[in-house]
């Protein structure tokens, strides 16, 4: 070991591409498993959150408008891009949980990654069909992604949970603003951190970091998303949260109380939960 | 060439089979309800038509109780080849009772009987007829091996497809092993107790369907009831939010099916007279009175004028008038209420400063009828481009490019419905994928079918009735 002093990083959030402070000026400690300091993480705000929205908002035609097979490949890029900064997600997942499997999470959490590149060019197929209605018509049903979602990451699975939650929503080709977990943020900063120098292009994915509570109830409210994954929630404002979602008929994904086991094999459910069904008709006839 | 006069050509009411009083379903049963009692009008002629009982919140538990009871020991135990066999029958029987169908569907609505007897109740049919195929198929459906009912489904619909709503509510929840409670709309209560007599017929175990007549009171009670599993919901978009939030919490699962402000777009190379056909269908069929109707024309500037002169001329020979006479185009406004929503909405047409053109047509004296009426000059700020009017009340607005048409139609919080016109295949593709709406119809317009998915966008709702994905709304999956 040299006496070097080493160089800490400045934890930022991530918007539209870009890596703000919080508007605010906040900022708040993060600590690992043992209480000892890791780094200070911006305290994102009510504005941040708009910001984030409004970024997500802006980039959502070009991400849901790229064809399938270029958002498979660009997700893909991602996952070789996890894939060579490994050792530092291990290391931030270990000291953020406190646990020492480390590793083999964070390979899940880049198999889940690739599981869900692989899945954007079969959503149509899988999910999809042509109608066969009782007339002269020929009627098709779509997939297409919902909108912006507003995603209340994990509390507990800083990187496996964050993951198995974001690479559903933007695989459909949604954009998305996470609210990254209160108390272990590092790994999904970090994450963005690939995003950045990834294919991936600014807003697709934007991340906050802070208080959930404080932010959330913002994204529930905001006009301009058209879901929230009510995750990694707090349970004392869930209801909350759902009751200011109604006031734009926003879609929820609720998952059950407490979080679950993430090392489980994913299903379809996260994807088809933000997606909707365009049905297409079209006469026959000469 | 002497002058032919317009001779009628009515449905005879008997055919109805009216009775002075209906009783609500409760556990295989036809039963005093404890709420007081409502009068049902037909909407034509103002006349009462029958007496009907109302549910209790007492009634609602009871119901709820009984639909649990058929769920636990009998429907969700039962092989779903034989679900299916039962939800055939009710497909049969409606099949074979579909005049009496139609004509009383006519009378307790104000609808043409041309439109019950050829798209309310044959569609109502189909979609038991579809459903019934599901029940013993699920596990082919996407939704893994072997997917489960919900339970106990609330659900709550609208008067404006009284019988075809109750059975694209109550065929996929029994087809995928769930039991219904139903309130069917307070002004039009009487052909979901002729399908609860259908149930009956088909020898339908107790409990599995019942339906609670009622007010929204009725409604309230019977979604925010702790023993429903399931809410779908059918109705306007304020009472869909109203809903979506008594249950914030409670883990029910939710469909939506709520209002819409349906963008119909005519490119410059549309085929005129059918796209003049296709926007009458769209926003005359049913008075108006439908979520996806086309209230939004958005037509090509260099075609406006043409298009509007071909419009109003065809407008113009729509038959405003009762609902059971067999050439009439247009008829009752389904309540006074709605009359009173719909000329309030007119009005503010006018004060806004769109141009109103109303169809020189003539109404009949009694009843609550509309003329057709097609507002020109409307801006997107007005209330008439925002609002749902659910009436027979166009808004016409332009556009220069196909931009321009995109970002119009989309201009909306809805998004349950659109139209496209034009002959240029690549085009409607192109329209078509930047829609943001559940339901695209290119060169038609409302048209239906069981084994195409129904269903909104933004706030139009969530969920889809119909086709492989409308069997989520009813899984626990």
């Amino acid at each position: 070991m040299s006496d070097r002093i080493s160089v800490a990083k400045t934890y930022k959030l991530y918007i539209g591409g870009a890596f703000p402070r919080s508007e605010s000026g906040r900022s708040y400690p993060v600590n690992d498993s043992r209480g000892g300091f890791l780094a200070n993480a911006a305290q994102g705000s009510r504005k941040d959150a708009r910001d984030a929205v409004g970024a997500a908002r802006k980039a959502f035609p070009g991400w849901s408008g790229a064809t399938a097979y270029n958002r498979g490949q660009v997700l893909y890029r991602v996952a070789e891009l996890l894939e060579g900064r490994r050792e530092q997600f291990v290391a931030e997942v270990a000291a953020s949980e406190g646990t020492k499997r480390g590793e083999s999470i964070v390979d899940a959490a880049i198999d889940r990654w690739v599981w869900y590149a692989g899945w954007t060019d079969k959503i149509a197929s899988v999910f999809g069909a042509a109608n066969p209605v009782a007339g002269p018509y020929f009627s098709f049903t779509v997939p297409e992604p919902t909108g912006v979602v507003a995603v209340l990451a994990p509390q507990a699975s800083s990187l496996l949970g964050l993951v198995s939650v974001v690479a559903p929503i933007i695989a459909a080709g949604n954009t998305c603003v996470v609210v990254a977990s209160q108390d272990r943020p590092l790994p999904a900063i970090t994450l963005s951190e690939v995003l950045a120098t990834s294919d991936v292009p600014g807003g697709v994915v934007n991340v906050l970091t802070g208080r959930t509570a404080e932010i959330a109830p913002w994204l529930a409210a905001h006009a301009d998303v058209n879901a929230l994954d009510l995750t990694g929630a707090p349970e004392a404002i869930r209801a909350d949260l759902e009751r200011a979602a109604a006031g734009t008929v926003k879609r929820l994904v609720r998952g059950g109380r407490g979080e679950p086991d993430w090392a489980r094999e994913p299903d379809v459910s996260r994807m088809r939960a933000v997606l909707e069904s365009k049905t297409v008709w079209h006469p026959m006839g000469v | 060439m002497s002058n032919w006069e317009y001779a009628p050509a009515p449905e005879s009411r008997d055919i109805a089979n009216l009775k002075p009083a209906y009783r609500m379903f409760v556990d295989g049963k036809f039963v005093e309800g404890s709420g007081d009692p409502l009068k049902t009008v037909n909407p034509a002629t103002e006349e009462v038509l029958a007496e009907v009982s109302t549910a209790s919140p007492s009634d609602v538990d009871t119901a709820v109780k009984a639909a649990r009871r058929a769920y636990d020991r009998v429907w969700s135990k039962m092989p779903g080849a034989e679900r299916a066999k039962y939800i055939f029958r009710i497909a049969r029987l409606i099949q074979e009772r579909s005049r009496e169908l139609a004509v009383l569907e006519s009378l307790d609505n104000g609808k043409p009987i041309k439109e019950s007897r050829d798209v309310d109740v044959p569609t109502a049919a189909a979609h038991f007829f579809y459903h019934a195929g599901w029940a013993d198929k699920l596990g082919y459906a996407g939704y893994g091996p072997d997917p489960r009912p919900l339970g106990v489904a609330g659900q709550v619909i609208p008067w404006n497809f009284p019988l075809m709503m109750a059975a694209w509510k109550i065929a996929p929840a029994l087809a995928c092993g769930n039991t219904v409670v139903l309130k069917p709309a307070e002004t039009t209560p009487l052909t979901a107790l002729v399908l609860a007599e259908i149930c009956q017929q088909a020898e339908l175990p107790p409990g599995v369907v019942n339906i609670l007549p009622g007010a929204g009171d009725v409604g309230s009670e019977l979604v925010n009831h702790a023993g429903v599993d399931k809410v779908a919901f059918t109705g306007s978009t304020e009472v869909g939010k109203l809903i979506q939030r008594a249950l914030a919490g409670s883990g029910k699962k939710m469909t939506m099916e709520l209002g819409g402000k349906a963008a119909n777009i005519v490119f410059d190379d549309a085929p005129l007279d059918q796209a003049v056909e296709g926007i009458v269908n769209g926003i005359f069929f049913n008075q108006g009175h439908v979520c996806c109707a086309g209230s939004r024309l958005l037509v090509q500037e260099s075609i406006a004028d043409e298009l509007l002169d071909k419009l109003r001329h065809r407008v113009s020979t729509l038959r405003v008038g009762d609902s059971l006479d067999k050439n009439t185009d247009v008829g009752a406004i389904n309540s006074r209420a709605q009359l009173e929503k719909i000329q309030e909405l007119v009005a503010a047409g006018d004060a806004e400063g769109a141009q109103r053109w109303t169809s020189p047509v003539p109404v009949p004296d009694k009843g609550f009828f509309f003329a057709p009426t097609v507002f020109s000059d409307v801006q997107q700020s007005m209330r008439i481009a925002r609002e749902e009017i659910f009436g027979p009340v166009l808004s016409v607005l332009t556009f220069r490019t196909p931009d321009e048409a995109v970002a119009k139609a989309n201009n909306t919080p809805y998004g349950l419905s659109a139209g496209i016109w034009t002959e240029k295949g690549s085009r409607i593709l192109w329209a078509a994928q930047r829609m943001r709406a559940g339901v695209v119809w290119a060169n038609t317009f409302n048209r239906f079918d069981p084994t195409a998915p129904f269903g909104g966008y933004q706030e139009s709702g969530f969920g889809r009735e119909g086709g492989r994905a409308g069997l989520e709304a009813y899984l626990d999956v």
